[in-house]
């Protein structure tokens, strides 16, 4: 994983973190890179693709059969699961940042489940929508059913646990609670009326894996992904504002509704596009942002970035890991991040209780 | 922009002032502010006083823009030749700083990043430091907010406010600076020196509007104090029109007597309190 100082010296230059964040994205970015081509050339089953990557990036021509497996299968896995992991970390981010709490995160506060809810509906009952309107939607249907999903769990996350720009932790989490448990019955019943055909859709989808990646699913994701990534950088100074609270926020200058709702969007369409790509994967959106503030600091300007490069590796390291620890079979790259994360996700609550009033 | 200026150099002089015509105000069915009629001029320090949930941090709150739009139709709040109640958060960003009664952070920030959030664009980091110099914590600038004592933080806030404003005066007039208690988390000689820095704003062709609720410290620094009683304006005028035996029973409920110290000045010992009513 990627090596960072220790947290518990923080050597400030003179109280301001800008510099080191800086310097860490160029970190960043080339752990990235690293991991890029690790999720290239590492596979299942002793396909080791060293050889043929390092033909390719020599400009020399390559096997078929390599070929295949590399432009085909690991190349739209590898983008997927940058996309994802950048937007998993970019949306919880963007969500503690719109939360003004470190421990809002859509996959715990529910948004996921909502996410969850819309592709699983889109794939049960999108098959009774009309056919013309079907075909015209084609892979999107699912990430935009997703994405409606997450952006109305969010609205009502917001709206039942936040009181004149202050959210109370207790009820957001506990709203969050009915969120998952309500979103969890519905999608039980559409599990229930679905068909053979779609119970199989729904299991794969379902076991949070980015091993059923194909160049049309993973483009039509990073088209609601990366605009939404792109929107991220224009919220960072108002999110900055927001930590001071809403009031001194519109002192400083800041149209806050517009930025809440603009967060808001950003957090349904990203969380939305990865889920409906790749199912539930969890504590991306709270490891990454949290290791980051503890490094350089939660100035939103460089954490947003810098989520986006840390939660693109760490989530290709997942998936690494995944796809090598019981080859030939794969662990569903859930399973991973919640045995990287939870236990992180524990060590960060029990650093801050007495900090954070529950 | 939908608040045109309009400069009348004729006029320039009242052009400046902050007023607040009528204002009235209403939360959640409840009468807060009752017309309200307000002013304040730069070069000025200009305290609200009155007792507990009288309406200073609302009308404060109203002169600032931040539930200005909430205000009753007719209630009218100008800042210069701005239109308080419709003019974009940015312009007002531009005019003037707020130091709130009490302000949370949401992460760990340290004190000079702190200070930062309130100074953008060129110059911010100069300013910045500058202003946590002003109150004092030059030394606390790579120290953890969360960390700082509440008197601390209350400091640490003003020099944010005081960042964002780059000088007491702008090529469109005064700034103005508001205050809601800045000196009551602080000790005797903190509150000496933060009011001082009010009054060298002041005194540089800014405004400062401060929310008191120390009436010795008013009486020192204000040149025009306001005293509001149950949402009603009781008195406005110079401290010593204003802090009389009489009208501060009224707003406060119980007798007090208004001494004047060997130096000039009005000064006021809680010790002659009476009880009463
Ligand atoms: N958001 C609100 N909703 C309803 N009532 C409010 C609201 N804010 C303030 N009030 C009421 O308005 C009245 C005036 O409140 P305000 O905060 O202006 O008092 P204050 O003069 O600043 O008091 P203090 O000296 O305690 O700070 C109080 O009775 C308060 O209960
Ligand atoms: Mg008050």
């Amino acid at each position: 994983m990627v090596a960072l100082p220790h947290p518990e010296a923080p050597a400030l230059e003179h109280g301001d973190r800008r510099r080191r964040a800086r310097q860490l994205r160029l970190v960043l970015a080339g752990v990235l890179l690293v991991t890029v081509l690790l999720s290239l050339a590492v596979g299942a089953a002793g396909t080791s693709l060293w050889q043929s990557l390092a033909a390719v990036l020599r400009g020399e021509a390559i096997p078929l059969s390599d070929s295949i497996v590399l432009w085909q299968i690991r190349a739209p896995r590898t983008l997927m699961g940058m996309g994802v992991g950048a937007a998993l970390a970019v949306s919880g981010a963007l969500m503690q940042g719109l939360f003004r709490n470190p421990l809002a995160d859509p996959g715990i506060v529910g948004v996921s489940a909502g996410a969850g809810l819309g592709a699983i509906t889109a794939i049960v009952l999108g098959a009774f929508l009309p056919l013309g309107l079907l075909t015209a939607l084609g892979f999107y249907l699912v990430p935009l059913a997703a994405f409606l999903g997450s952006w109305l769990s969010t609205i009502l996350l917001y709206r039942v646990a936040t009181r004149s720009g202050r959210t109370s932790v207790a009820v957001m989490l506990l709203a969050g609670i009915a969120l998952g448990a309500l979103t969890g019955a519905a999608s039980g019943v559409m599990v229930y009326i679905a068909d053979d055909n779609q119970l199989r859709d729904l299991t794969f989808w379902g076991m949070g894996s980015l091993a059923g990646a194909t160049w049309p699913k993973v483009l039509t994701g990073m088209a609601v992904i990366l605009p939404a990534l792109c929107a991220a950088p224009l919220l960072a100074r108002g999110l900055n504002a927001l930590s001071l609270g809403e009031a001194a926020a519109y002192h400083l200058g800041i149209r806050i509704q517009r930025v809440k709702n603009l967060a808001i969007l950003a957090v349904a369409a990203a969380t939305g596009a990865a889920v409906a790509m790749s199912g539930g994967i969890g504590f991306v959106g709270i490891v990454v942002p949290h290791l980051l503030r503890l490094v350089s600091g939660p100035d939103h300007r460089e954490l947003l970035p810098n989520a986006a490069l840390l939660g693109a590796a760490l989530l290709l390291v997942a998936d690494i890991i995944s796809r090598v620890v019981i080859a030939p079979a794969e662990l569903p790259i859930g399973i991973v991040t919640a045995i990287l994360g939870g236990p992180f996700f524990l060590w960060i609550l029990l650093r801050q209780r007495g900090v954070l009033d529950l | 922009m939908n608040a045109p200026l309009t400069h009348a150099p004729a006029a320039a002089e009242a052009d400046e002032h902050l007023s607040g015509r009528n204002i009235r105000l209403g939360l959640r069915g409840k009468q807060i502010l009752d017309s309200v009629d307000f002013t304040a001029r730069p070069g000025e320090v200009t305290a609200i006083v009155g007792p507990n949930g009288s309406g200073k941090t609302t009308l404060l709150r109203c002169l600032t823009g931040e539930i200005a739009g909430q205000c009753a139709p007719g209630s009218t709040i100008r800042m210069g030749a701005l239109d308080v109640t419709r003019a974009e958060p940015w312009l007002l960003a531009q005019r003037r700083a707020v130091l709130a009664q009490a302000t949370s952070l949401a992460f760990p920030f340290t004190v000079l990043e702190v200070v930062r959030l309130g100074a953008e664009g060129a110059g911010g980091a100069a300013r910045a430091r500058q202003a946590l110099a002003q109150v004092d914590l030059g030394h606390y600038a790579e120290r953890y907010y969360q960390e700082l004592s509440g008197g601390e933080q209350q400091r640490v806030q003003l020099a944010r406010v005081l960042a964002q404003l780059d000088a007491p005066r702008g090529h469109h007039g005064p700034r103005w600076l508001f205050l809601d208690e800045p000196v009551s988390a602080l000790d005797i000689g903190h509150q000496l020196q933060v009011m001082e820095i009010a009054r060298a704003f002041a005194r540089n062709g800014g405004g400062v509007v401060a929310v008191m609720h120390d009436l010795n410290l008013t009486a020192m620094f204000a040149q025009e104090v306001v005293l509001l009683n149950q949402g009603r304006v009781l008195g406005a005028g110079a401290p010593a029109e204003v802090l009389t035996d009489r009208l501060l029973e009224t707003a406060y409920g119980c007798r007090l007597r208004i001494g004047v110290a060997p130096r000039d000045g009005l000064f006021l010992l809680p010790q002659t309190a009476e009880q009463g009513n």
